[in-house]
């Protein structure tokens, strides 16, 4: 059986998180009232004319900035005409061939651009409004319609479902952390449509490519991906041919409808908006954007290995989540000098969220700055790890200061003296075999009675002198 | 002077209401009289008796307006000439008309126009053609022929209009009146519902050349809701120019030679004439790719008239048909029935300029010809502080004579597009009669020269005296 | 350039793009029509246009961009009051589909 690469490409379209619309100053509000957001302009009434959104300009430029794009110094708006019932104008006003941002390049995926261009009305069919289902007409709301979008458009450089799925998380980190969008897939100011195609390996052509439209959700785009990947290798070892189309990945029976085949293909008649004059991008708008920028998810992995000494893999996980990489920051910041990046990276990486689930850190009762001291408490020996862990369960349920919880709930570390003889005692007492093991010279048997003491002590004592002490008693 | 104010020029009877002469209450309801007699089918909507508006103590003294169907006007009928928009009243007004109520000049009534500006005739309006006052047997010119009857036949004081590719000049001069057609971008086109948006420009169509300069004064403005409009370089005053020494008139072969009529050609030769007693030099001034103008525009006007007409779709107003067998049947329907034949025509062929293959050959191929033309003009202008031409190549023609050819139409609009397409400003004067019926001079500046031309038109009209009595009900 | 008669064919092609009803006559008359305006606007393939730069804008100046403030909108009946078809709600629209 042949060997097939897939090779995919994304479209991901933003909302922008303006305060009007892209041509208008209507607000362009998600979930209210149909129709209660409109204007001359964004209902396409005659004789309205589109005026550009400068903020939606300055936010296009900071995505551009933010994946390493040229931008241009000129960018011109384009009609793209079609007919539907979504489209109040009769076309939709975008970018053609000067996008306001060029090539670029996130985490090894080239970017072909990034262009403006406004949304849609929304659609209401029939049978979601609630009316006699069959009925043969739908409901327009424009209230969506004229929201600015920035479409960023991947050069196909991925090439698997699963990569595809976390290369979009990045990019969705990094929009989250410019502020630039809400980037919620569920509300749909972040859609994403993949292009796939599948070549054999090592060959440089790329294969008979289809369109999966509008997946919302991350597990939608793998999923959709990867039922595509499928589809079409079963197509070409069956010696079939992939057909040029557009396709609509259903996620409830996993199956692959089409939308529109090759010979359906719009023709859009694009030309320059002539109510428009070409956007001029100064110097000025683009250091406007650059101060704008904060420190990016791919940056703030690179500081955390450079300046803090975090390997690799965790101080992406880390960055790859704003929120996380916040608390870790504010952590660091309220962190006793002495203690090393990296182990407070471990705490907040794997104890604190992975205790926070599904609400993130925010969301809980945990502090950064009690972290920063639980984490001194473990690390000057003053309590043991696994005590550390039971604080950070009330640090998330109730809030406080770990030294309170610490000498209120008695978890300081035993040492030595009569508690941790008596213990040690104790298991010898409870686990014969196992101390006429160890006597034998038989040192793995010391698991079961380091078991013992550690149950007895609340997990307190320190694992190290636990051993030590019962080799003694053991004479071995 | 008279009793009647309807008898006087819109600079006049402004003046008088503002030293307080003159009621302007009581002018307005004397024009509500005078719109009444209109037998020409030139209006398409009359405000109500008794219900002057507002008086307003702005420049334009309170002298009532006649305004093109086509600007939006807020809960009067706009409909653009077209059944598709037949009864439609939009919910907001278009800024040139607030701007010009603003400053004193109340809607009167609005004016019927060839279907979405598209004719040089009136006769492609949906609700019947609009008579020429001189000959009732002839067009007036179009598109924005409703107004220029209204001034002509003393219906309306003054009016607006639109020019796209002559929409202005052309009636003017089949009329006996004065058109201006103003820099690009100097009138904000917010609100006008539009034919071919990088041409189209509102302008004024007065009795002389000083209402023109008065209401063009308090029509420019930038814009905010329109993204291409720049306002204007100065501000415009009252010309009062009586000689033209020391002006250099560019005559272009192109635009004066062949395809002029005789009878046109003589008044022209007559005014040019006129304009050397004057003081003017007369310089021979080529165009050499004006002849290729035409092309170019009715190829780009109907490219931007296809998409601009989109939005009529029989969803958010307008005109449905629906034969009940899914949307795209529905705009198919309501798009032919609500659309005449001219507009149906420019549809398809400004689609098929824009469709896939053929953008480069003939939209993109349009737009570098309008550079050359653009050339054409700036080395022009660097000869001459004018350029003359007939404003149009005939009289008004009969009704019915150029509608069985759609391209004999168009040939009308010779003189006037290279204009349009160059962006500049130009004004058609009227400059004698041929045929018993009046003829145009057209008199174009560079860019926001504004100004310059007022001032040459006002100096030829004082020594034209052009009689437009002969068209006054 | 192309000189040529357009054919009923890409005239249909046309007036579906459009979104036009056209019915046989006025495919016939439309597609006479059509040629012979083309053939006069073809004229402009005479001239050399080499290095000519295309104009979109005569009087050009860079677009002016607009501050995102907020201003008023339609009423939900402002914005219906003009619709053919109405639920007081939403436009309606006979179904894409159908």
């Amino acid at each position: 059986m042949t060997d097939w690469e897939a090779v995919i490409g994304l479209e991901i379209h933003v909302q922008l998180a303006t305060q009007t619309k892209m041509f208008c100053s209507c607000s362009p509000v998600f979930g209210d009232d149909p129709n209660t957001h409109t204007c001359p302009v964004c209902l396409g009434l005659p004789g309205a004319l589109p005026v550009a959104n400068a903020q939606a300009v300055h936010l296009g430029l900071m995505i551009g900035l933010a994946l390493g794009c040229s931008l241009a110094s000129q960018s011109v708006f384009h009609r793209k005409n079609y007919f539907y019932a979504d489209s109040p104008k009769g076309y939709q006003i975008s970018q053609f061939d000067q996008p306001l941002c060029g090539p670029g390049n996130l985490a090894g995926v080239r970017i072909h651009r990034v262009h403006l261009e406004d949304d849609a009305a929304k659609l209401i069919h029939a049978s979601e409004s609630g009316r006699i289902a069959g009925a043969d007409s739908s409901t327009v709301d424009f209230n969506r319609a004229g929201t600015p979008l920035a479409e960023i458009v991947t050069e196909p450089d991925l090439h698997s479902a699963a990569q595809a799925r976390e290369w979009l998380a990045l990019l969705r980190t990094t929009l989250r952390t410019l502020g630039v969008s809400d980037v919620s897939m569920d509300e749909g100011s972040l859609r994403c449509d993949a292009n796939i195609s599948l070549r054999r390996v090592g060959d440089q052509t790329l294969g008979t490519k289809t369109e999966l439209k509008n997946m919302n959700s991350f597990r939608f785009v793998e999923r959709g991906i990867e039922a595509e990947i499928i589809r079409q290798r079963e197509l070409l070892d069956s010696g079939q041919t992939v057909t040029q189309e557009t396709l609509h990945f259903d996620p409830r029976s996993g199956s692959l409808t089409t939308l529109r085949s090759k010979e359906e293909a719009h023709d859009y008649r694009y030309f320059p908006e002539p109510d428009l004059l070409p956007v001029e991008v100064t110097e000025a708008m683009i250091a406007s954007a650059r101060d704008a920028l904060p420190e990016l998810p791919i940056e703030r992995a690179a500081r955390y290995v450079s300046e803090l000494q975090i390997d690799d893999v965790l101080a992406e996980r880390l960055a790859g989540d704003a929120e996380l990489a916040e608390f870790f920051d504010a952590v660091v910041e309220a962190a006793d000098k002495s203690i090393e990046a990296r182990v407070l990276a471990t705490w907040v990486s794997d104890d604190a969220a992975g205790r926070a689930g599904d609400d993130g850190l925010l969301a809980s009762k945990l502090e950064p700055a009690a972290l920063a001291e639980l984490v001194a408490l473990v690390d000057d020996g003053s309590i043991t790890t696994a005590a550390g862990r039971t604080v950070l369960d009330q640090l998330f349920e109730v809030g406080g200061s770990p030294a309170a919880i610490v000498s209120d709930q008695g978890l300081g570390k035993v040492d030595g003296g009569d508690e941790l003889e008596a213990a040690v005692d104790a298991a010898i007492a409870a686990e014969p075999e196992a101390a006429e093991k160890v006597r034998a010279g038989e040192q793995k048997a010391l698991g079961p009675l380091v078991g013992v003491v550690m149950k007895h002590t609340s997990g307190r004592a320190d694992g190290g002198e636990v051993r030590k002490l019962l080799l003694e008693r053991l004479g071995s | 002077m008279s009793n009647d104010p309807t008898a006087l020029t819109a600079a006049s009877s402004a003046a008088l209401v503002k030293s307080g002469e003159l009621d302007a209450s009581d002018l307005f309801e004397a024009w509500l009289g005078r719109a009444e007699l209109d037998t020409f089918g030139a209006l398409s909507w009359i405000a109500q008796a008794g219900e002057s508006p507002e008086q307003v103590d702005g420049p334009l003294g309170g002298v009532p307006l006649a305004v093109k169907d086509l600007f939006c006007t807020e809960g009067v009928p706009s409909q653009s000439g077209s059944k598709i928009l037949e009864g439609y009243k939009p919910p907001y007004t278009a800024s040139v008309v607030e701007a010009l109520a603003k400053s004193g000049a109340p809607l009167l009534c609005k004016t019927h126009q060839d279907e979405f500006a598209m004719g040089s005739s009136n006769e492609n309006c949906a609700f019947g053609p609009v008579l020429n006052p001189w000959d009732k047997s002839r067009v007036p010119g179009g598109s924005s022929g409703g107004s220029a009857v209204a001034v002509a036949a003393g219906l309306a004081p003054w009016a607006l209009g639109t020019d796209t590719g002559g929409s202005i000049r052309q009636p003017a001069a089949l009329c006996g009146i004065v058109g201006l057609k103003p820099t690009y971008g100097s009138v904000s086109r917010y609100g006008m519902i539009a034919f071919a948006s990088s041409l189209d420009q509102a302008g004024p169509l007065t009795q002389d050349v000083t209402d023109a300069a008065l209401l063009f004064s308090q029509m420019i403005a930038r814009d905010p809701r329109d993204a291409t409009s720049v306002g204007h370089q100065e501000s415009i005053h009252l010309p009062d120019r009586r000689d033209l020494t020391g002006v250099r008139l560019g005559v272009p072969e192109e635009l004066s030679g062949d395809g002029i009529e005789p009878g046109v050609r003589a008044t022209f030769e007559e005014t040019l004439e006129r304009a050397r007693e004057l003081g003017a030099e007369v310089v021979p001034c080529p165009l050499p790719h004006a002849p290729h103008a035409l092309s170019a525009y009715y190829l780009i006007a109907p490219a931007e008239c296809s998409s601009n007409l989109a939005r009529f779709d029989g969803v958010r107003y307008g005109q449905r048909v629906d034969p009940g067998d899914g949307l795209d049947a529905m705009y198919s329907a309501t798009r032919a029935a609500g659309f005449g034949p001219e507009v149906r025509r420019r549809i398809m062929l400004g689609t098929y300029a824009l469709s896939s293959g053929y953008y480069d050959a003939y939209y993109g191929r349009a737009q570098r010809v309008r550079t050359l033309i653009q050339r054409d003009f700036d080395e022009a202008f660097a000869n001459c502080d004018a350029i003359v031409t007939p404003t149009s190549s005939s009289v008004a023609f009969p009704l019915g004579s150029r509608t069985a050819d759609p391209l004999s139409m168009y040939l009308s609009d010779f003189c006037t597009v290279p204009m349009s397409l160059a962006g500049i400003p130009a004004i058609s004067i009227p400059n004698g009669m041929s045929e018993g019926l009046p003829t145009g001079f057209q008199i174009a500046g560079p860019a926001f020269a504004e100004n310059s031309i007022l001032g040459i038109a006002h100096a030829l009209e004082s020594s034209i005296q052009f009689d437009r009595s002969g068209a006054r009900v | 350039m192309i000189a040529k008669m357009l054919d009923r064919s890409e005239v249909i092609h046309i007036a579906r793009l459009a979104r036009l009803n056209l019915d046989e006559g006025e495919i016939e008359r439309t597609a006479i029509e059509l040629s012979g305006i083309l053939d006069h606007v073809e004229r402009i393939s005479e001239l050399d246009l080499e290095g000519v730069e295309p104009t979109a804008h005569a009087v050009a100046t860079r677009g002016e961009l607009r501050p995102d403030i907020q201003g008023a909108s339609l009423s939900r009946d402002q914005a219906l009051a003009e619709a053919p078809v109405t639920d007081g709600v939403g436009f309606i629209v006979p179904s894409p589909g159908a």
